[in-house]
């Protein structure tokens, strides 16, 4: 089933473009991986998906994407694709606030006030995010003092407090240890039955460790598209092969 | 020795010169008045009104009176002030008109303090009719202390990393709230830093009060915003300008001076501290 789809999607930094008629078709479940070299337009395009674009200046697109057969653009309001689609960032940010109020901040944001409710939702996010055991006797100290593997467990906690069903992944372990990066892809594999999850990713294993499909960006532009299998054994095009075997200029 | 390093040792010097002049002039004039001064200080000075035509007694209703005109500025200046920033930091993109805008800001931060008195006489006291009080002087020290406040907070307000934002906005929080739950909380020990700064330049102010809102003889403590108010600052000028007893006030001048300085410092030393707290608790 088809939860994301982008059709003939561009976009532009003012006069640069940044991709070029990009059509895509996310499928629901699913861990899609998107690779390419840096400055292809992996977190361009990730960040279409929950329009985190149209926070830079000067930024227009062209085309349109579709999440549940409604264009974000015109069907979705912004704030509520936002909580439907989940983000997780390069560089770990939680707010400089307690574990706890950083957890529920979503939530809190979108009206809850119940606090037992709020204490559900923290316990069974920090449980998701397998960080429950390592903070739950400090939950009231700051996110801060957090290592920078907890921090982003901390923050994959706070996207899923908000119950999304998709996430968004952009290098989200590249500033990890190999621990704590074995433990969120764990996390990753085992989210899947749950939640549509996109990755983008500079490491070849962890995108065929990890995904069903995988796309490659060059310069902008989406060159394959596939099952992850078929991209790493048989890819159609020259410039997937050269990329993946690590052959690269 | 060639010429450029002989020209750089020469400007070092210079500079160690202009600072240790500095430093020295600040130290003599703490010292001159602390030494002129503490011989006044007594519990009986710190809250008792001044008898005998000013010239025995305390200055407490001075310093009553400099600490609501204190407060009331804040009243006044931090909301609006606050408002302005995030309107100048988070919601305008640059251009023609934020150019005006915060050149008008910065201009405003460089006119003389006896300009805003003028302003504040003709404005509040006689056009609204409020007359020398309380809220005349608030109104006129406030609009003094804008700039700062505002330069200080959208300064605070710009140091908070653009990560928080877009993780609060990624979370489905609108703009509104993002600013108030995530960037100012961040941002609050730098503003209230800034608040406390202000704050201390203000309670030393005489020329902007001298029309609006000091008396220059008032034992009783202030009971609404309608009343006039004796201020620290204007004690001081008072007394060794007005005074046919300026000899013999002295001690009390030197006093006030000191009671005054004491609490410009204190103020000063409160939002240092607070900074450095702040900066010790946050990593980003
Ligand atoms: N805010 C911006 N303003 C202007 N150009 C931008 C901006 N962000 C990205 N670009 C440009 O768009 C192109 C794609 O950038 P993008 O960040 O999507 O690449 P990426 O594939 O994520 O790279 P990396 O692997 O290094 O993260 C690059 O050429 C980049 O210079
Ligand atoms: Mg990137």
């Amino acid at each position: 089933m088809v939860k994301i789809k982008t059709t003939n999607y561009n976009l532009f930094y003012g006069l640069k473009q940044a991709l070029f008629d990009i059509n895509m078709d996310i499928y629901k479940n699913k861990i899609t991986a998107i690779i390419g070299p840096s400055g292809c337009g992996k977190s361009t395009l990730l960040r279409s998906f929950n329009r985190m674009n149209d926070l830079i200046d000067g930024v227009k697109a062209k085309g349109d994407i579709f999440i549940d057969d409604k264009s974000i653009y015109k069907d979705w309001d912004v704030v509520e694709l936002r909580r439907k689609v989940g983000m997780v960032f390069q560089k770990p940010n939680p707010f400089p606030k307690s574990i706890f109020d950083n957890v529920i901040y979503g939530p809190r944001t979108s009206g809850i006030k119940d606090k037992r409710k709020l204490n559900d939702i923290m316990e069974k996010s920090l449980k998701q995010a397998a960080l429950w055991d390592e903070v739950k006797d400090i939950l009231r100290q700051s996110a801060m003092s957090l290592s920078g593997g907890q921090q982003q467990r901390l923050c994959i906690a706070r996207a899923f407090a908000v119950k999304p069903e998709i996430i968004l992944m952009d290098e989200a372990t590249s500033s990890l240890d190999p621990i704590s990066t074995a433990k969120i892809e764990e996390l990753i594999l085992e989210l899947k039955k749950d939640y549509t999850i996109v990755v983008v990713t500079h490491s070849m294993q962890q995108a065929a460790r990890m995904s069903d499909y995988t796309a490659l960006l060059y310069l902008g532009k989406l060159i394959e598209y596939d099952k992850t299998e078929k991209i790493f054994t048989s890819p159609s095009n020259e410039i997937t092969k050269n990329y993946v075997t690590g052959r690269f200029g | 020795m060639n010429k450029r390093n002989f020209s750089q040792g020469l400007n070092f010097i210079i500079i160690k010169i202009s600072v240790f002049v500095v430093v020295a002039f600040l130290f003599f004039i703490i010292f001159h008045i602390f030494r002129n001064g503490i011989s006044s200080i007594s519990i009986d000075f710190l809250t008792k009104p001044p008898t005998d035509s000013m010239t025995r007694g305390g200055i407490f209703p001075a310093i009553v009176g400099t600490f609501c005109l204190s407060i009331g500025a804040l009243i006044v200046a931090v909301p609006m002030g606050i408002i302005s920033a995030i309107y100048l930091s988070e919601y305008t993109k640059g251009g023609l008109f934020l150019r005006i805008l915060r050149l008008g800001i910065r201009n405003l931060a460089g006119i003389p303090s006896i300009v805003f008195g003028l302003f504040g006489l003709a404005l509040f006291v006689i056009k609204f009719g409020f007359g020398s009080s309380l809220l005349s002087g608030s109104l006129t020290l406030g609009f003094l202390i804008l700039p700062t406040i505002i330069a200080a907070t959208e300064e605070a307000l710009r140091g908070i990393p653009q990560d928080f934002r877009e993780a609060s906005l990624a979370l489905g929080a609108t703009k509104v709230q993002t600013i108030f739950k995530v960037v100012l909380p961040a941002a609050l020990s730098n503003i209230v830093t800034g608040i406390l700064l202000s704050v201390g330049r203000v309670a030393g102010e005489t020329a902007p009060i001298m029309f609006t809102a000091a008396a220059f003889y008032k034992p009783a403590l202030p009971t609404s915003v309608f009343d006039e108010v004796m201020a620290l600052p204007y004690h001081i000028y008072t007394l060794a300008t007005e005074g046919t007893h300026f000899e013999q006030t002295l001690p009390i001048q030197y006093g006030t001076c000191l009671v005054l300085l004491a609490l410009v410092v204190l103020m000063d030393i409160a939002g240092i501290w607070i900074r450095l707290k702040a900066r010790k608790s946050k990593k980003w």
